[in-house]
């Protein structure tokens, strides 16, 4: 069934080698290599991830869709360093990033994940939490509570600065998790559905907000999404994963120019595009 | 923010309001049915007694000493209850070997070592200590055990994202994290401790209001057997006390304690 759909689709295969961009510098920023991830319960065996091969470019907006359970999370904490891939490789910037059974530490500064729950810490106030990353590079307190206080504003959280988690509904709690992983300025940034949570206009406005960010940070960024919308918005390339096994299925440039505004959505194209990975989603099972 | 405030007054306004009920009735009750003085003393002659015995400098020797063995003891089981729950929390193989023994000593009931304490230790406050210290002991191991396992696995994801280290995870998140349950075993671990140390007075020994309240029950003076009981509860109560504003102190963002208030 796979194997149909890589011939079906779109032009941009998810080969290694092949550079998709022309801005092509002597390393990809990031490659995974056949990775396939198993998990062993005593239920038996999952295979969440099977041989996923991709290639992303310096500053490139991946965005990650597929249906539920089809191994996205999976696919972006082995990306994190999270999950160790049972074959395959991560490279970054053409480095390894698992070393054995470790982490190179290295590459793990560069990162700001998001994950698909807040995972905030109920014991710090809002400021003290998107200050966290900063606390543990020995940032000073003054500097480092000033950008935790810019970011809050910047993600729409001005006045709760000094509120504590269980005071902040499940859309706000996100957002600080976003803002704690934007403190660092990451280099590469992986996002798992950082907007579920999120009403339809903070929703946008967000996308938008990100969107700008990724570019004035030149950050590489993958999001995991199930908005399909959301992910024809802000992506360069869309990557479609099938479930059981979690493999690849299409992978989709588009081509709108930056920055993209919400008007973008009511282009022809746009809506040809979104209608294409619906109908390809809703043809699985 | 009214209706917080007047749930925080509650209890300050039902609990003298309950006592007082309560001690009408007992005196009711005694009127009622003659029942006899050595029995049940009425209210009033408890509280006479009360007032004397307070005023005894003596009272407050005995006083002193229970106080002493049962913080001392509390203290020793805090700090090997709390080394002990993270050792255990922390290092599978050694919980999993020693979970027989730990079970074993658990279901032993504790209070029938007194004598031998008394024979090994002593009459003096020494045997009451280490009394207090091992009834207070495994609640506290226990929590904490279950503290240092309850760390979030979400949490622990974010500190590893940020790559950070061994200290840094055990600071802003393992301590934080198993506080709750630190302080969740030090409540009840006092009030354990206060009973290892009475009846350890009571079995053996010449000090601490334990005692006092052998003394006066083979006086058969039943008045001043409650007094010295409500004293008991009294000091027991305050010691409570202090563990609990330190939960306040230390955890406010803990369900525990901010859901406490009505807030
Ligand atoms: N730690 C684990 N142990 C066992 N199986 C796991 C584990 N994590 C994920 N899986 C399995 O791997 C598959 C992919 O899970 P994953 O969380 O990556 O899905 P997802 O695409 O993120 O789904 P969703 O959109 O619902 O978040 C699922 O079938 C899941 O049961
Ligand atoms: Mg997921």
């Amino acid at each position: 069934m796979a194997k149909d759909a890589k011939t079906m689709t779109a032009p941009v295969a998810g080969r290694p080698t092949e550079p998709t961009e022309p801005t092509a510098p002597s390393a990809p920023k990031l490659q995974l290599v056949g990775i396939t991830k198993e998990f062993h319960t005593k239920r038996g065996t999952t295979r969440a991830l099977s041989d996923i091969n991709l290639t992303i470019n310096d500053k490139e907006f991946v965005s990650l869709i597929g249906r539920s359970g089809c191994g996205k999370t999976t696919l972006l904490r082995t990306l994190a360093g999270l999950v160790n891939p049972t074959a395959g490789e991560v490279l970054i910037e053409g480095r390894s990033l698992w070393q054995g059974s470790h982490v190179d530490p290295t590459v793990v500064d560069q990162l700001g994940v998001v994950f698909q729950e807040a995972n905030l810490f109920p014991w710090y106030s809002v400021v003290d939490n998107i200050a966290l990353p900063l606390r543990l590079r020995g940032v000073k307190r003054k500097e480092r509570l000033e950008r935790a206080c810019e970011l809050a504003e910047l993600v729409g959280l001005k006045g709760f600065e000094k509120s504590y988690p269980r005071e902040l509904s499940g859309g706000m709690r996100q957002r600080v998790a976003i803002a704690r992983a934007l403190s660092i300025t990451p280099k590469l940034l992986l996002m798992d559905e950082p907007f579920g949570a999120l009403d339809a206009l903070t929703r946008e406005r967000m996308n938008i907000e990100l969107q700008r960010i990724a570019a004035a940070t030149e950050a590489t960024v993958v999001f995991v999404t199930h908005d399909i919308t959301e992910a024809v918005f802000l992506g360069d390339r869309i990557v479609h994963l099938t479930p059981r096994p979690g493999r690849i299925r299409q992978v989709r440039s588009v081509e709108f120019t930056r920055p993209r505004g919400i008007d973008v959505q009511t282009e022809p194209e746009f809506g040809a595009i979104v209608r294409d990975l619906r109908h390809a989603l809703d043809e699985e099972e | 923010m009214t209706r917080g405030r007047s749930m925080r007054l509650l209890p300050w306004i039902t609990t003298p309001l309950l006592l007082i009920a309560f001690f009408v009735a007992w005196d009711v009750f005694v009127r009622a049915f003659e029942v006899n003085e050595l029995v049940l003393p009425r209210p009033g002659a408890v509280f006479e007694s009360l007032g004397e015995v307070v005023r005894n400098p003596a009272t407050w020797d005995h006083a002193r000493v229970t106080v002493l063995e049962t913080t001392s003891g509390f203290l020793a089981a805090l700090v090997f209850g709390v080394v002990a729950g993270v050792v255990l929390g922390k290092v599978p193989w050694i919980e999993r070997s020693l979970r027989p023994m730990i079970v074993a000593s658990q279901v032993v009931p504790k209070v029938a070592l007194i004598p031998l304490f008394v024979i090994w230790f002593g009459f003096g406050i020494t045997s009451k200590v280490i009394m207090a210290a091992m009834l207070a002991f495994f609640p506290i191991m226990l929590n904490v055990q279950l503290g240092v396992r309850s760390v979030e696995a979400g949490q622990r994801e974010v500190m590893r994202s940020l790559n950070a280290g061994r200290w840094q995870t055990f600071v802003h998140l393992e301590l934080r994290s198993t506080m709750p349950y630190v302080l969740a075993g030090m409540e009840v671990g006092i009030v354990f401790a206060i009973i290892g140390t009475i009846v350890g007075e009571y079995l053996g020994g010449s000090e601490g209001l334990g005692y006092l309240v052998v003394v006066t029950l083979n006086a058969l003076d039943a008045p001043q057997l409650f007094a010295v009981i409500i004293l008991l509860s009294v000091i027991g109560l305050a010691m409570y006390f202090v563990v609990n504003t330190l939960k306040r102190v230390l955890i406010p963002w803990h369900e525990s304690v901010y859901g406490q208030n009505g807030v």
